[in-house]
């Protein structure tokens, strides 16, 4: 990376009131002031959102795909955290 | 890594594509798939970037404010889809700058439409209509590509590019229910793009040297030869509605296959264009070059500010 090469920032968007923020993409930027800036710019040019988050890329911590099944395997397993896994007696329509 | 994991892998790989599962950064993929990608994506992001200096060129010009406005939108929209495409390309584990330097050494190319120059304001109705109504063509079968980033920035994409095409049939439409003199310019403007937005399509698929395995792992989804006679099929009825002649003596509608049959393309021209010898290659290469030297001290600049307000 040269001296003028901007680090890379993952954008989140909240889209209106009452969602959450969304991964939509990443930038560069030089501070987070920037990242921001730019990050309403390139993302939202059709009024996609009403919030923005920036985070630097390198600073986010990620679980790695070659692990996903073992790592996941223990609420795969669980059958019994559904509602379908219990029968009702007939009678019950709604619970 | 023993050749054993390496076929398991790839048998793997193949499984997930085959399921139409995405492949996301950090899974694995084979090289090649890799490099693939790499090429494809950074060819389309510098396709985006390159492909606002035919359009810049009509900003100061355009004949209205209305015109302008558009055409400026337009103009961001291709910077901001070269900025989701190079942040896709950075995914695959190469860096922006080497992909950009890469570029401007002419060791990656862009598409060669933006290598012909826009000589009057037709050219910019011609452009938006046809070009990127190609591109569209293009991007819709793409937004279903294996490699996730590069979907989601080609779905993106195309929910802004279907703006840039009707405003340059309007563009069109408004210069054929006009003068004499302005049909003129609309149809010599077709004329100049109708058979290089043909070729923006590539090769035909017998001589696509990477269509096959493309298509075995679904980065693309259609052939070269199969999106071209789409976007004939789409285009012929729209030049036939505001009265421009498709320049192809050969253009015929063929009741059998149910499409348009159309003359020859022109390879050697594509070819020649593609090798650096178009109209507007050295141009182009050198306002990006430009643009990047020039720059230089604004993006260290604000770097060294970056630097010192966080301390």
């Amino acid at each position: 990376m040269s001296a003028s090469e901007w680090p890379l920032w993952e954008v989140f968007i909240r889209s209106k009131q009452g969602l959450n923020h969304k991964h939509v993409g990443s930038l560069r930027a030089a501070d987070s002031e920037m990242a921001l800036q730019n990050a309403r710019d390139v993302y939202t040019r059709r009024s996609e959102g009403i919030s923005i988050w920036v985070v630097q890329s390198a600073l986010i911590t990620a679980s790695d795909p070659s692990d996903s099944e073992a790592y996941f395997e223990p609420a795969d397993s669980k059958v019994y955290r559904h509602p379908t896994f219990y029968e009702l007696p007939d009678g019950i329509e709604h619970m | 890594m023993d050749t054993l994991t390496q076929e398991k892998l790839e048998e793997k790989f193949q499984a997930k594509i085959d399921a139409d599962i995405k492949i996301e950064p950090n899974d694995w993929m084979p090289d090649t798939y890799r490099k693939t990608l790499i090429r494809q994506i950074s060819q389309h992001a510098h396709s985006e970037i390159v492909g606002m200096l035919p359009e810049g060129n009509w900003i100061t010009r355009a004949p209205s404010l209305r015109r302008k406005a558009v055409l400026l939108a337009k103009v961001q929209d291709e910077a901001g889809h070269g900025l989701y495409l190079y942040s896709a390309t950075e995914t695959l584990g190469v860096s922006r700058e080497d992909t950009i330097d890469d570029l401007h050494s002419g060791k990656v190319k862009y598409s060669s439409i933006f290598n012909y120059p826009t000589l009057t304001w037709a050219d910019i109705g011609a452009i938006g209509w046809l070009v990127d109504g190609a591109a569209i063509m293009n991007q819709v079968a793409l937004c279903r590509t294996s490699y996730g980033p590069y979907a989601r920035a080609m779905v993106k994409i195309c929910k802004e590019e279907s703006f840039h095409q009707r405003q340059g049939y309007e563009i069109m439409t408004t210069l054929m229910n006009g003068t004499e003199a302005q049909r003129e310019m609309a149809q010599d403007a077709m004329n100049r793009f109708w058979w290089p937005a043909l070729m923006m399509f590539g090769p035909s698929d017998g001589e696509s040297k990477h269509t096959e395995q493309s298509m075995r792992w679904r980065i693309k989804r259609h052939t070269n030869d199969e999106l071209r006679q789409s976007f004939v099929d789409a285009s012929v009825p729209q030049a036939e509605l505001i009265g421009l002649k498709i320049p192809d003596p050969n253009l015929k509608w063929n009741e059998a296959r149910g499409h348009y049959d159309f003359g020859a393309i022109d390879w050697e021209e594509f070819w020649q264009v593609v090798g650096g010898n178009g109209p507007c290659n050295k141009e182009r290469i050198d306002a990006r070059v430009k643009a990047k030297e020039e720059g230089e001290w604004v993006r260290e600049a604000a770097m060294a500010y970056a630097k010192k307000h966080k301390s």
